[in-house]
């Protein structure tokens, strides 16, 4: 520590966290120097709290007052493992890379030959053997490294997934990362991937972390994307029936080249609390961002989603589109920020968010800003919070609907609007089906 | 049988319906004649359960049964059918997954078993052909985007699948072009029935030329304040209301 840091005092958790790392997880291979920065940026900062700006509805030091083990205990076996991949939600034509209680495990993965021009190492093999590529990767093309969340990520990543799609390759069968957790205990996984893909390549990742016998899991997982000139990417992300008690955290860094397309969406469908925050960097003239997501919350839970685009370069476009719907005591976050460098003329920018607010103690905090510093770009935003129409109600009553069923066919309308922008139709299929499943379970059918 | 049994009904404590009488029988065709802002609206709407207003005295009887008691989802399904004056756009609902909700529901609060796929879209294309709906309009989110006539046939549609007791029709002519108001009368009168009634809300005699009203109501600050038959449309339309809302026409 160069510079004096006020010292408070620290929570069991942050304590536990540094604590593991000092010793020397036998585990934590690699990246030494990497490792040993973010983690004195973790120890200054400790876990983000309200006084954060970026973190300012989201408490993670008071919400996260222990740290689980990142440690697969014994319970945790292989056929329990098999046992939640037979599930009907877990099915998937993409050739899927699973993470098993935070480890990859090429037996749980698919099996037979990748899809051509697609290559693939386990993070942890990568960083052993000192991969120059995926230790750039992982500072250079990591924006928002000063956010603790993502510095204690890099400090303790356990596994995780390389992947390297060939220039040129158009890879036809999507690619899935699985986050399975299981053992219905309480457990940390610090996990790190990364998709490198090549000029002119295209490819659809799928990603989800899924806990399989819900409990207070602590997952903190991050992904960066390189999207090389001329390439297209899209993707799909979720979080799968963790528990009330349960922590994600989501980093996602995209970089692009010029010409190049990034198509995301995430689902959040879940318990507990979730974060998913996401740095993108738009570095070649004429290429497009955009990324969409739709958050079902009820109960006491609270998903943050703070993202900020950077337009480095002229000529880009990016368009953000979330939609949350809150019963209960449910909290949504969205915090957009889209920043507009001084020579990035020309750029197209445009964020929206909308909330339907069901539950009289539910919260949306909206929170889109645009910093402008060039001067000839069209950029706008707009965040709305609302109730169901009332009128449109009784319109459908009126035609013998229950008041249950005009609300949902209402919700599920509203839903359906995000979810068109997922590209992937198996994918979109999977999350209309996971958003009636909700939306049944809230009118009790 | 409809009957309006001194119904006071106010909004925000502005008092709209005031002490109206109003009795359809079975078969029969009603009209309803007024200035604007009299609150025939106000009336159609309590009929068919939207919240919001205020019935302070009175009742509202289908077959002897006082509906006031119940929601619009079980007067919907009890018969009492509303054609919207402005029919609601729902976005991102398509309009037949509307329509099979709608006839499930009806099937459902009836004890039947809900229509298979093709029987329903059988239904709903004989009906929408003779209503002169196309099927693009189908398949667009209910109303959405729907020229002001083709909203007024998209009601008359639903109508004509949910096979009411009571339609009642708010200015459903208002909107509708020469053909299409002639093409939508058809609709109606081929609903006419022995067992069904309406009431048909109009400013216009042209409508009552079309579907022939047994009876005719004037209502006028809050009341029906005369009652006759087709022929007192034709004297309305000459003399106006002036004798009904003491002013000078
Ligand atoms: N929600 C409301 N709040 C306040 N006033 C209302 C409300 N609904 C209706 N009114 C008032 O009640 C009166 C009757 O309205 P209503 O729509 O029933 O009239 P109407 O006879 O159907 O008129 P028109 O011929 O123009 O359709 C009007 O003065 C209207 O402004
Ligand atoms: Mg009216």
């Amino acid at each position: 520590m160069n510079k004096p840091v006020l010292q408070r005092a620290r929570t069991e958790a942050e304590a536990a966290l540094i604590e593991r790392f000092d010793q020397g997880d036998r585990r934590l291979v690699g990246a030494t120097d990497l490792r040993a920065a973010a983690m004195q940026r973790f120890a200054d900062a400790g876990l983000p709290n309200r006084r954060v700006e970026a973190w300012h509805y989201t408490d993670l030091r008071g919400a996260m007052r222990t740290a689980a083990l990142a440690r697969a205990p014994e319970t945790a076996t292989l056929p329990l493992a098999r046992q939640c991949l037979a599930k009907p939600l877990a099915q998937t034509d993409a050739h899927r890379f699973v993470i098993f209680n935070g480890a990859y495990n090429e037996e749980l993965s698919s099996s037979g030959p990748l899809p051509a021009g697609v290559t693939v190492a386990s993070l942890a093999s990568a960083l052993a053997t000192g991969d120059a590529d995926v230790l750039d990767t992982l500072g250079v093309r990591t924006p928002g490294s000063d956010d603790s969340v993502v510095a204690l990520n890099t400090a303790l990543m356990q596994d995780g997934v390389v992947i390297r799609v060939a220039p040129g390759a158009k890879v036809e069968r999507p690619l899935a990362i699985l986050n399975l957790m299981t053992g219905g205990f309480a457990q940390a996984a610090f996990l790190r991937s990364i998709l490198i893909v090549g000029a002119g390549a295209s490819i659809m990742l799928d990603e989800a972390t899924a806990v399989c016998m819900p409990d207070a899991t602590q997952a903190n997982e991050a992904l960066t994307v390189v999207v090389g000139d001329g390439a297209r990417v899209d993707y799909a992300a979720q979080v799968a029936e963790q528990g009330a008690q349960s922590v994600a955290l989501h980093s996602l860094f995209v970089t692009m080249g010029a010409n190049a397309q990034f198509n995301g969406f995430c689902l959040v469908p879940t318990a507990g609390l979730v974060r998913r925050q996401i740095f993108a960097r738009l570095e070649g003239e004429h290429s497009t961002f955009s990324l969409g997501g739709l958050s079902l919350l009820r109960g006491k839970e609270h998903a943050d989603t703070t993202l900020v685009v950077d337009h480095a370069v002229p000529n880009c476009v990016s368009r953000e589109f979330f939609r949350h719907i809150l019963d209960h005591e449910a909290t949504g976050v969205f915090q957009g920020k889209v920043v507009v460098r001084q020579h990035a003329q020309k750029t197209d920018g445009g964020m929206k968010s909308q909330a339907l607010v069901l539950g009289e103690d539910a919260t949306m905090n909206n929170k889109p800003e645009l910093e402008i510093f060039a001067d000839d770009v069209v950029c706008g935003h707009g965040a709305t919070v609302g109730q169901l129409d009332k009128n449109q109600i009784f319109y459908l009553q009126a035609r013998g609907l229950s008041r249950g069923e005009a609300e949902s066919l209402l919700l599920e309308a509203f839903a359906n609007e995000a979810l068109d922008l997922v590209a992937d139709e198996a994918v979109r299929a999977r999350f209309a089906g996971q958003t009636e499943d909700w939306l049944a379970h809230r009118s009790g059918r | 049988m409809l009957e309006v049994k001194n119904l006071h009904v106010s909004v925000g404590g502005r008092k709209i319906l005031d002490g109206l009488n109003l009795t359809v029988n079975d078969g029969e065709v009603a009209a309803i004649m007024g200035p604007n802002g009299t609150g025939k609206s106000t009336l159609s709407y309590v009929i068919a359960g939207r919240e919001d207003y205020e019935v302070e005295e009175g009742e509202v009887l289908l077959d002897g049964v006082n509906i006031l008691e119940m929601d619009a989802t079980e007067r919907a399904n009890a018969g009492v059918f509303l054609a919207f004056q402005y029919p609601l756009e729902i976005p991102g609902v398509a309009t037949m997954t509307f329509l099979k909700a709608a006839l499930n529901a009806q099937a459902r609060a009836k004890g039947l078993p809900e229509l298979q796929t093709p029987e329903f879209m059988k239904k709903v294309r004989e009906a929408a052909t003779k209503l002169g709906v196309n099927q693009d309009m189908l398949k667009r989110p209910l109303n959405v985007g729907f020229s002001g006539g083709e909203k007024k046939r998209m009601e008359i549609l639903q109508m004509a699948l949910l096979q009411p007791k009571v339609g009642i029709l708010d200015e459903t002519d208002s909107g509708l072009d020469i053909d299409a108001l002639r093409i939508v009368a058809d609709g109606v009168n081929a609903l006419r029935a022995k067992d069904r009634s309406f009431l048909v809300i109009t400013h216009y005699q042209r409508l009552l030329d079309y579907i022939k009203p047994d009876t005719v109501h004037v209502m006028a600050k809050g009341k029906i304040a005369r009652t006759g038959g087709p022929e007192l449309a034709l004297e309305l339309e000459k003399s106006g209301y002036a004798a009904f809302t003491g002013e000078a026409a």
